[in-house]
């Protein structure tokens, strides 16, 4: 084989890798310590895109990685310029986002002396991070590149970083491509489980007549959607929803109830209340899922199949466990799964669902007030069907998108869920149409949130990116806001938001921009952005105090939820 | 429960610091912790002592297996092997208590380093209780410096868990020993 080793510098060698690995762009932000690595990115083909804060870099990393499954790159200098990215590594671990962010440091003898811009970020993000390493020679850049690459990705994803020194950067070496390939001596991505955990999991799942199989983002990660379709639909189990595993099934399949949890739809949480079966699928439980755990699922076995032996028992015990990757699990059991047709769950669901839909606002009239519902139903209406992407940001919003728009693809929607990031939106939205330049990329985010990171319209604009942008504009800190109305006597205590023009301030960077008030304007709106030729940004200025619709109480049992006080007519009308 | 583990770890800078920082974000709590080199250059060796009941200790296990530097973990708790642990002991000895105290090294097994006008500094090796145990009793004479190393330990018996290429990256007996295993 081509043994030509070639001496370069360690940031040629950094690039080259990263190249040699497939890697096409980059989102970055220059500074002294990485100034080596900039100025050897003229002898690559990799695209840079340069964002306006590091935080941007690494949602970008992040929205592109979730858009396809493949790593999401961020670069960034020593310094202020690593601990910008703190908050998008931590978005990026808590959701198991493959990302690898790569740092300058300074120079390898000046480490350790408070050098002017030195952070120890290796030791800053050990906690939040898959893994990371300090590279301070130019012969270990490519095996760290190659290495990390294949943590990030492999397994149980999540963020990895490289904090490369000033001289590692500049000196050089042979680059020995091959010979850097991963060689892992502890590390174990590939478990799968005892080969009895098959039967008794078929015996489970025969022997249940109220089953419910919890569907999450490990779906995706894995693969596996048209596995877990053909498992639910031959096994006849309906599917319940984490809000990192919406799209993963289907919205419209006959099987798929909705979301679960906190927000989720009363009837599912209901439906899981009364299981005898819960099958979980790569999803880890999280607290907005079950409520009290005292009082989740009482009368429910449980079986959980998750790459990540560290979550089994972790929140809620189980009766067992298949640790490996979903599809592989799913493809052993899928032929030996009795077909089932559960005629009476079925129909109980469709019992538990004829009860709640009355709290469905999004075909009211208009009267005057436009309703985040009305905002998110229409988009949908709009958008559904092409090939769209629609990027959330962390909110009322948030929750009313994934209440209201009926996600039928996979990675169809891009959020921040264990985190709750303010400020993922825009930035992960331009990752995710860097990632998929044809999808139909709308960001809707809040008021609050978007401001956080808003400056990214200026990259846009200069990357030339066709993302949409809906701002649903509540004039509040509109979460926060209502735990205050539920929890806090209704003090509004630093929630209500003084905002800018934000028509004004996009076309201030040059994007095409216009506010809607009215639900009649809701529709031409969207279409008037989708056939602009650049970026778009629509402010939807809706109903301030609107609040989400259905909530379990922090601590409350799944099935104790608060619900929107009906009919919401007349609140409507009243005024 | 106190649970014993003994974890082999690629000797790289910064492995410790990452069990470490674990345990801590974690919430595990540690109640002893070594460190050392082992028959590989490559291969650090670490028991840790943790209070954990079963469960928290299966967990633990696969919290630690996912430390990337980590090669194998086993939890050798309730296993036959040995568990040593090394003090170093400075108790107050007068004239009077001076015989006493020589008696109760001697009976003990513990080696007398130094002898002062005051005190009398011994090494004593064993299992915790035992040095527990000596501690105790040396209680009254006065206590003026005490330090521990905290547990190494190893199982009994031939058959150790192998750590060297990654085909033997299995533990030894992950039949009988369920907490190495991964099925739950
Ligand atoms: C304001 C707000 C409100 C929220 N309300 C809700 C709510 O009402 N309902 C809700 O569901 N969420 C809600 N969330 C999100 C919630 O906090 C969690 O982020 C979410 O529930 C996690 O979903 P998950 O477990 O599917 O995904 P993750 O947290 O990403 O977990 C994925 C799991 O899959 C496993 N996995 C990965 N790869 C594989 C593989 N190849 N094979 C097998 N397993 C694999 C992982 O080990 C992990 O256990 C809310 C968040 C916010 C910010
Ligand atoms: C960085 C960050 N800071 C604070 C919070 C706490 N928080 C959660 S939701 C929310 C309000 C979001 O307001 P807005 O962006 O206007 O969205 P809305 O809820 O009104 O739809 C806040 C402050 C957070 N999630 N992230
Ligand atoms: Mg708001």
């Amino acid at each position: 084989m081509g043994s030509k080793k070639q001496t370069l510098t360690g940031a040629r060698i950094l690039w080259e890798c990263l190249e040699r690995e497939g890697v096409k762009t980059v989102f970055g932000y220059p500074g002294g310590a990485i100034l080596p690595a900039y100025d050897a990115l003229q002898h690559s083909s990799i695209r840079h895109i340069l964002v306006r804060h590091e935080q941007g870099a690494t949602h970008m990393a992040d929205g592109y990685a979730r858009a396809t499954g493949s790593v999401g790159v961020a670069v960034a200098t020593s310094g202020p310029g690593a601990t910008n990215m703190v908050t998008g590594i931590a978005t990026a671990m808590m959701d198991s986002s493959p990302i690898l962010c790569i740092t300058g440091q300074v120079g390898s003898k000046l480490l350790g002396s408070d050098a002017f811009q030195e952070t120890d970020i290796t030791g800053v993000t050990l906690p939040i991070t898959k893994h990371n390493y300090l590279v301070t020679r130019p012969d270990d850049i490519a095996p760290a590149v190659r290495e990390a690459l294949y943590v990030a990705k492999s397994g149980r994803p999540g963020p990895v970083l490289i904090d490369i020194t000033k001289d590692a950067q500049q000196g050089t070496c042979e680059l020995d491509f091959e010979g850097a390939a991963p060689k892992m001596r502890g590390y174990r991505p590939d478990l799968s489980p005892a080969s009895d955990a098959y039967d008794k999991a078929l015996a489970m799942i025969a022997a249940a007549k109220k089953p419910v199989i919890l569907a999450g983002h490990g779906i995706a990660v894995s693969g596996a959607e048209r596995e877990v379709q053909a498992f639910a639909e031959r096994a006849c189990i309906p599917v319940a929803m984490t809000l990192l595993g919406l799209g993963h099934l289907p919205a419209s399949h006959v099987l798929n109830m909705g979301m679960m949890g906190m927000h989720g739809e009363a009837w599912v949480n209901k439906a899981i209340q009364e299981a005898d079966l819960l099958l979980a699928l790569g999803m880890r439980f999280d607290d907005r899922v079950t409520g009290n755990l005292k009082s989740y699922a009482p009368n429910a076995k449980k079986i959980h199949i998750d790459i990540d032996p560290a979550e089994i028992n972790k929140n809620v015990k189980v009766d067992l466990a298949l640790v490996g990757d979903l599809r592989k699990i799913l493809l052993e059991l899928l032929p030996r799964v009795a077909p089932a047709s559960r005629s009476e769950w079925i129909e109980r669901i469709h019992e538990l669902k004829g009860d709640t839909a009355v709290r469905d606002i999004q075909n009211l009239p208009d009267n005057g007030h436009l309703y985040a519902a009305h905002v998110i139903n229409d988009l949908w209406h709009e958008t559904r069907g092409r090939d769209a992407i629609v990027v959330t940001d962390v909110g009322q919003h948030q929750m009313w998108e994934a209440q209201y728009y009926k996600h039928e693809n996979p990675r169809s929607l891009i959020t921040s869920g264990g985190l709750g990031t303010m400020g993922f939106a825009l930035p992960a939205a331009i990752g995710a149409k860097v990632a998929r330049p044809d999808a139909d990329v709308w960001v809707v985010a809040g008021d609050g949130g978007f401001q956080m990171t808003m400056a990214e319209m200026a990259t846009i604009v200069q990357e030339n990116l066709k993302v949409n942008i809906a701002i649903i504009n509540n004039g509040f800190l509109g979460m926060v806001r209502q735990w205050q109305e539920f929890f806090y006597e209704r003090n509004y205590e630093a929630t209500p938001l003084l905002n800018p023009n934000f028509a004004m301030l996009a076309q201030a960077y040059g994007i095409k921009s216009e506010v809607v008030k009215h639900r009649g304007d809701v529709v031409p709106a969207v279409r008037a952005a989708r056939a602009h030729e650049g970026p778009a940004l629509i402010d939807f200025q809706v109903e301030q105090e609107d609040t989400v619709y259905p909530m379990v109480a922090a601590g409350a049992a799944l099935h104790d939820m608060i619900r929107r006080p009906s009919p919401i007519v007349e609140t409507a009308e009243d005024e | 429960m106190l649970h014993t583990f003994v974890v082999y770890v690629e000797n790289k800078p910064g492995v410790l610091s990452r069990v470490v920082s674990l345990f801590r974000r974690r919430a595990f709590n540690i109640d002893s912790l070594t460190v050392g080199r082992t028959e590989k250059d490559d291969v650090s060796r670490m028991t840790i002592v943790t209070e954990a009941d079963p469960d928290q200790a299966r967990r633990i296990v696969a919290n630690i297996y996912k430390l990337v530097n980590v090669l194998l973990v086993d939890d050798i708790t309730g296993q036959p092997a040995l568990l040593r642990d090394l003090s170093l002991i400075k108790v107050g000895a007068t004239q009077e208590t001076r015989s006493q105290v020589l008696d109760l090294a001697n009976v003990f097994k513990a080696r007398v380093l130094d002898i002062a006008t005051e005190s009398i500094t011994v090494e004593m090796t064993g299992g915790e209780e035992k040095v527990d145990r000596f501690l105790e009793l040396l209680n009254p004479y006065g206590l003026l410096e005490v330090v521990r190393t905290g547990v190494v330990a190893m199982r009994r018996g031939a058959k150790s868990p192998t750590v060297g290429s990654k085909a033997e990256l299995t533990p030894a007996s992950a039949e009988e020993s369920d907490s190495v295993s991964h099925s739950v």
